[in-house]
């Protein structure tokens, strides 16, 4: 305690580009350490195993296709998140958000109408896009209306959103053609994405995906709206005070941050599987925080967070199955990357001082 | 379909009762670290990890409470690890709450994983028995539906009255709510702000993880990934609804788990008149619509979310 009374936290006068992207790679390299612990209780060497995880990752053409198709769903959420996080929108209701998305391409792609592709795909993604930032106006009503917190809200809709897609599958939705597997009909050709690597599943998803975060990028660092974002962020009374409209700077930021984390559902419906299931998204809405705190909240950032988390998922599945060892290491990496992240972030605008 | 008749069958109650304790420990948790200013988001995490630690114990020859106490002694290291973050360093108790529920439940399924990798079926262990105590087990009605439970369930109970008497009756539970609303006057009053808010937190993320273990060491006896199942969150919302008072917290836990025992039997009862889907969304509606009807007049401890900084203000 005697340590911690003497320690004093100090305002850093400027904030270093270069400082920042050191302390992001420092923060994830003492993430890998400490899961390093634990790939020598599985009893393998943990330089071993960052190498068999980095070679699953990159390691052949099918290997970078995997990780760039497992991207491609994180660098959205990831958008979601960062945007939302901005202007101080906690909407961890990505899941949910990323169903309500692949609900929509589901309902308008299989009803048989046959546009060609290039009119499908953006009406499947606009409309998708639409679902989910209408779906997070809801918590965000009931935030600037009536006071709830949209933490609880947007969390527990997950939960419901979850429930309504299984009883989709299961029921109204379910095809009778899938012998008697819980899914959805599969959407129609015209609204399947092109793949770009020949005898692989890499997908236009991404592409789009980094066109939305370079276009995101711009919008937060150039347009009055977005710069209304980011001050709503950093201090709501200052935004009033400045005559910002404050009510209508969180209800485009929750349309924004919505209609992205549906995208993802969108584009993994249409790149991936074509059809709804409930196993659609192994959590992308809770990995894409993780992958906008790495991105230091950043649009072009996300993509980079997203490339790592996607790098460590796909390469913790080949390193469990070489030295045997339960593939929750991937969860178990990320969620202290987050952590090592947070305080790598902290220290580039504070300094610890003694005394 | 007779909601009147099972209103005054004993298994009904007995069934909220069971259903309502970890909620009470997890919202008896949260409660007292939002009293002291900081809101904990890792307790479903927390809580996931006091289910696997408790079980794991118990399952590797450890007596049950031996379990619980490991599980609180989990739930106290995340604790000071939460309070590391947002209370020393000031982080944004959101995404640091996040992170830890991250953590906690990946850290369980893996340690799961790896200690018993070859497991298809949960393996099992012999939970807590109900208590049974001769005389007053055979009082009509309250007899059946109290001594039925486990002596984890009484802790539960033991929990509120204590919380309720150290948050109000005594100096280190007015300090404690001091720092929530006023942490400066506390700083003026020669006391630590920073030891207050870390005892809360690791007191609080103790009662969470107990409540994660109730899972596993007396509701079920397997353990399985995934076993939380958003009751953390409903704890969450479970806290704004009692207004931050611990006899409001327990009468919370029993409405919401007299709401989900109802809708087990009506869903038993009813049959596929409705999907049981539907039925399954209850809880998290309910607790939204708890959230929407308590949010209105709810007062927020003060300091909830700021961080305190020396010689900042």
């Amino acid at each position: 305690m005697e340590a911690i009374k003497i320690m004093r936290l100090e305002i850093r006068e400027n904030r270093s580009f270069l400082r920042l992207i050191a302390a992001l790679f420092i923060a994830v390299g003492f993430a890998m350490a400490v899961c390093s612990v634990l790939i020598l209780w599985g009893g393998a060497s943990p330089v071993e195993g960052w190498m068999l995880m980095f070679k699953g990752a990159l390691g052949s053409r099918f290997a970078v296709s995997e990780t760039l198709t497992r991207a491609t769903p994180l660098i959205f959420t990831g958008l979601a998140a960062a945007v939302a996080f901005r202007a101080k929108l906690w909407n961890i209701g990505g899941e949910g958000q990323f169903y309500v998305g692949a609900c929509m391409a589901v309902f308008l792609g299989t009803r048989g109408e046959t546009l060609p592709a290039i009119v499908m795909i953006p009406w499947l993604f606009t409309a998708g896009a639409l679902a989910g930032g209408l779906f997070l106006l809801v918590p965000t009503f009931l935030k600037t209306r009536l006071n709830v917190d949209e933490v609880v809200t947007t969390l527990l809709l997950n939960f419901v959103v979850l429930l309504f897609v299984n009883w989709l599958v299961f029921g109204p939705w379910k095809d009778p053609m899938a012998m008697g597997w819980p899914q959805s009909a599969p959407v129609v050709d015209t609204a399947m994405l092109p793949v770009l690597m020949a005898k692989t599943r890499f997908h236009l998803g991404f592409i789009i995906a980094v066109v939305s975060a370079v276009f995101v990028w711009w919008f937060m660092a150039y347009t009055t709206w977005g710069f209304e974002i980011r001050a709503v962020g950093s201090s709501i009374t200052a935004s009033t005070f400045a005559g910002m409209p404050v009510g209508a700077t969180i209800v485009r930021t929750a349309l924004i941050s919505g209609g992205l984390a549906a995208m993802a559902g969108v584009s993994e419906l249409c790149g991936v599987k074509g059809y709804l299931t409930t196993d659609l998204s192994p959590g992308f809405g809770y990995t894409g925080i993780v992958v906008a705190m790495l991105g230091a909240l950043n649009p072009l950032g996300v993509i980079a967070g997203a490339l790592f988390v996607a790098m460590i998922y796909i390469g913790a599945d080949s390193m469990s199955r070489a030295i045997n060892i339960s593939n929750y290491i991937a969860d178990v990496t990320t969620a202290v990357s987050l952590l090592s992240v947070l305080v790598a972030l902290f220290l580039t605008t504070y300094r610890i001082r003694r005394g | 379909m007779d909601i009147i008749g099972f209103l005054v069958e004993t298994g009904f109650w007995m069934a909220t009762i069971r259903m309502a304790t970890p909620l009470v420990f997890g919202t008896l948790g949260e409660l007292v670290c939002e009293r002291a200013g900081v809101l904990n988001l890792g307790i479903e995490g927390i809580m996931a990890a006091g289910c696997m630690g408790g079980w794991m114990w118990v399952y590797q020859g450890g007596s049950l409470w031996g379990g619980v106490v490991f599980a609180a002694v989990i739930g106290v290291i995340f604790g000071l690890v939460h309070s590391l973050f947002t209370v020393y360093l000031g982080l944004s108790q959101h995404v640091t709450g996040l992170g830890i529920t991250m953590l906690g439940s990946s850290l369980s399924a893996f340690v799961f994983r790896m200690l018993l990798p070859k497991a298809t079926t949960p393996p099992k262990i012999i939970p807590f028995h109900s208590l049974d105590i001769p005389l007053l087990r055979d009082i009509p009605f309250l007899g059946e539906v109290l001594f039925s439970q486990s002596a984890l369930t009484f802790v539960a109970l033991a929990a509120v009255v204590l919380v309720a008497f150290v948050l109000f009756k005594t100096p280190l539970g007015l300090a404690l709510r001091m720092v929530g609303e006023n942490p400066l006057a506390v700083e003026a009053q020669g006391l630590d702000v920073f030891l207050l808010r870390t005892l809360a937190v690791c007191a609080g993320s103790a009662m969470m993880a107990v409540g994660g273990a109730f899972l596993t060491l007396s509701a079920f006896d397997a353990y399985y990934i995934g076993m939380v199942n958003g009751r953390g969150w409903i704890c969450i919302a479970l806290v704004v609804f009692s207004s931050w008072k611990p006899y409001k917290a327990l009468a919370g836990c029993l409405l919401f788990a007299a709401f989900d025992a109802v809708q087990m039997r009506v869903q038993q009862q009813a049959g596929m008149a409705i999907p049981y889907q539907f039925y399954l969304m209850l809880p998290y509606v309910c607790s939204i619509v708890a959230l929407i009807i308590m949010s209105r007049k709810a007062a927020y401890p003060k300091a909830l979310l700021i961080p305190f900084r020396k010689g900042e203000r």
